[in-house]
């Protein structure tokens, strides 16, 4: 498979629902050096599951694992998306219409552009529609 | 066929007569020459002339395990050391094993108990039967090889483990029966699917002889109708000498021969003798023993009594089956779960690792069960809703095995306690 910059390498790290677990796990990332450029945390009852864009991925998801962390890396996109209304539509639009499904998303706001980050059942696909639509995705190089 | 007729269907009126005359005699023998059972009648005021019948009986004090682990290892025998001519020893509960002594009459009448129990599911000199119980310190595969020799079958001594070795020898000696627990010949089948191999077609296997953990009526039904054979359960615990009395052909209870264990059932809380089929706590005295003597000894197996006649002719009493032990029995919602039914469950789920606890709570007059399992890394997902089903699919296989809803938590590997030695897995949070 041929590298594709548009798909970026997200870490996927499980986190007990317990006070403190949270900050135990960023302590990790700390103690690995590990710079958080975007991230996201979704929750069940009693775990959740922090999902981080992170620089140089396969390091830090090396360094994760050897603390004994339940950590894994997920091919993800990054659409850009404009301070305006409607542009989270065309996205969802085109990949909807392509029958890709969004497992889901979070929004990042970084310095130089906005983007919806968004796990789908089939990224290299999705690139290729989004970008066949004219919508703009994120380069690996960018974040 | 009957092993021994005499007294396998003696009379009730006569089976009683006999055991109060043994009883008669053991007493005397312990006050005299027992400094254990001496010292616990004389602190009750118990002489041997205030039992005069059966019935009085249940004026000797009771004796527990832990007077078992108080006078490790042989305090309590009865005879020196030159009449002893075999040790068992279990691992023991609380780091402390107990030791179990045998004489050479001690010997005879377990083989005797369990040469009456394998005739009576009709094993004898035509079968090949495979004993896949431990040897050695465990009571189960010395026990049954001796009793298994003494009806004349022929014995495959495999002992337990190489379970892919031991299906190769079933196939090989046309074995006909195999002894081992429950949960051992639950994994040979799940093996023997793997490895292609189809009870019903590939061997002549027909019966198995399982005990020394509980198993449920739903286990024998699975176990019987995905290898197509017959399962009885066979009971006894190390200080009653190991397994020894077992269901009949008939399947309704275990047999018990009333000439070498005296039962009483006893309702836990009050202490109380109950009467026949009513459900207590077992206390067995063992009338024939020499070397360790057993009195009415708080064994905490929950089962009934009944001395009705069985089907198959025989009027030995006869006790349910046991569905495990009165401490460890949990009672959710009325229903009683056993500890090691959880752990059944869960270590049939390859995605989970084996550490896991248990937490009951009690919100109004409900009960509430939480397990909490570590998963495996390599079945982590990053999407909740994987997860989620994993909980959901734990959740139903112990709705399955254990009758009664329980939450399930998912750990990380390694957030759950490690034991050192006997693991307390169970927290009990009622207010009862």
């Amino acid at each position: 498979m041929m590298d594709n910059e548009n798909i970026i390498t997200q870490l996927s790290i499980f986190v007990n629902n317990e006070p403190g677990r949270l900050a135990a796990i960023a302590g990790v990332l700390k103690d690995c050096n590990i710079n958080i450029k975007g991230f996201n945390l979704a929750e069940s009852t009693e775990f959740g599951i922090l999902r981080a864009i992170v620089d140089d991925p396969d390091a830090a998801f090396e360094r994760i694992r050897s603390k004994g962390v339940i950590v894994k890396k997920t091919d993800i996109i990054g659409v850009a998306v404009e301070d305006s209304p409607g542009s989270l539509f065309g996205a969802a639009d085109v990949l909807g219409k392509s029958g890709i499904n969004i497992d889901y998303g979070y929004a990042y706001s970084g310095r130089n552009f906005e983007s919806l980050f968004v796990r789908v059942d089939d990224p290299e696909k999705a690139v290729r529609v989004l970008k066949e639509a004219g919508i703009k995705l994120i380069k690996r190089s960018e974040i | 066929m009957y092993w021994n007729a005499e007294i396998e269907c003696m009379a009730t009126e006569d089976l009683k007569k006999l055991q109060y005359r043994s009883f008669k005699g053991l007493v005397n023998n312990l006050y005299d020459f027992n400094r254990f059972y001496h010292d616990r009648m004389k602190s009750k005021g118990i002489r041997p002339d205030d039992i005069m019948s059966l019935k009085d009986v249940s004026k000797l004090p009771f004796m527990y395990k832990d007077d078992l682990r108080e006078n490790y290892p042989t305090k309590m025998f009865s005879v020196p050391n030159t009449e002893i001519v075999r040790f068992h020893a279990s691992s023991g509960t609380s780091g402390k094993p107990t030791v179990v002594g045998y004489t050479q009459n001690d010997l005879a009448y377990w083989t005797e108990a369990l040469a009456r129990s394998l005739t009576s599911i009709g094993i004898g000199s035509d079968d090949i039967i495979q004993v896949s119980y431990g040897y050695g310190l465990f009571t189960g595969g010395l026990g049954l090889h001796y009793g298994a020799e003494k009806v004349g079958a022929s014995v495959v001594p495999t002992s337990t483990g190489s379970t892919e070795r031991q299906l190769e020898l079933m196939q090989d000696l046309n074995v006909t029966a195999i002894a081992c627990t429950p949960s051992y010949l639950m994994h040979m089948s799940h093996t023997a699917n793997q490895m292609g191999i189809d009870f019903r077609r590939d061997t002549c296997l027909k019966k198995a002889v399982l005990g020394a953990e509980p198993w449920t009526e739903s286990m024998r039904s699975k176990i019987e109708g995905s290898m197509g054979i017959k399962a009885y359960d066979i009971y006894g615990t190390s200080e009653q000498a190991g397994p020894m009395f077992s269901e009949c052909e008939e399947k309704k209870g275990i047999h018990i021969g009333g000439d070498i264990m005296y039962v009483e059932i006893l309702d836990p809380d009050t202490g109380e003798i109950l009467e026949n089929g009513e459900t207590g706590e077992m206390v067995v005295t063992m009338l024939k023993k020499e070397a360790l003597p057993i009195v009415r000894f708080r064994i905490r197996d929950i089962t009934s009594l009944t001395d009705e006649e069985c089907p198959c002719g025989r009027t030995s009493p006869r006790i349910s089956k046991i569905t495990g032990r009165s401490d460890d029995m949990l009672i959710i919602r009325g229903i009683n779960v056993f500890p090691s039914q959880i752990e059944y469950t869960l270590m049939r789920i390859p995605q989970i690792g084996d550490q896991y606890m248990i937490e009951i709570t009690r919100e109004g007059a409900l009960d509430d069960i939480k397990i909490q399992v570590e998963i495996k890394p390599e079945f982590f997902s990053d999407k909740v809703e994987d997860m989620v089903r994993l909980r959901a699919h734990i959740e139903s296989e112990l709705k399955k095995y254990l009758n009664v809803a329980a939450v399930v938590e998912l750990k990380a590997p390694g957030e759950l306690p490690r034991f050192q030695g006997k693991a307390k897995r169970v927290i009990d949070k009622r207010v009862i």
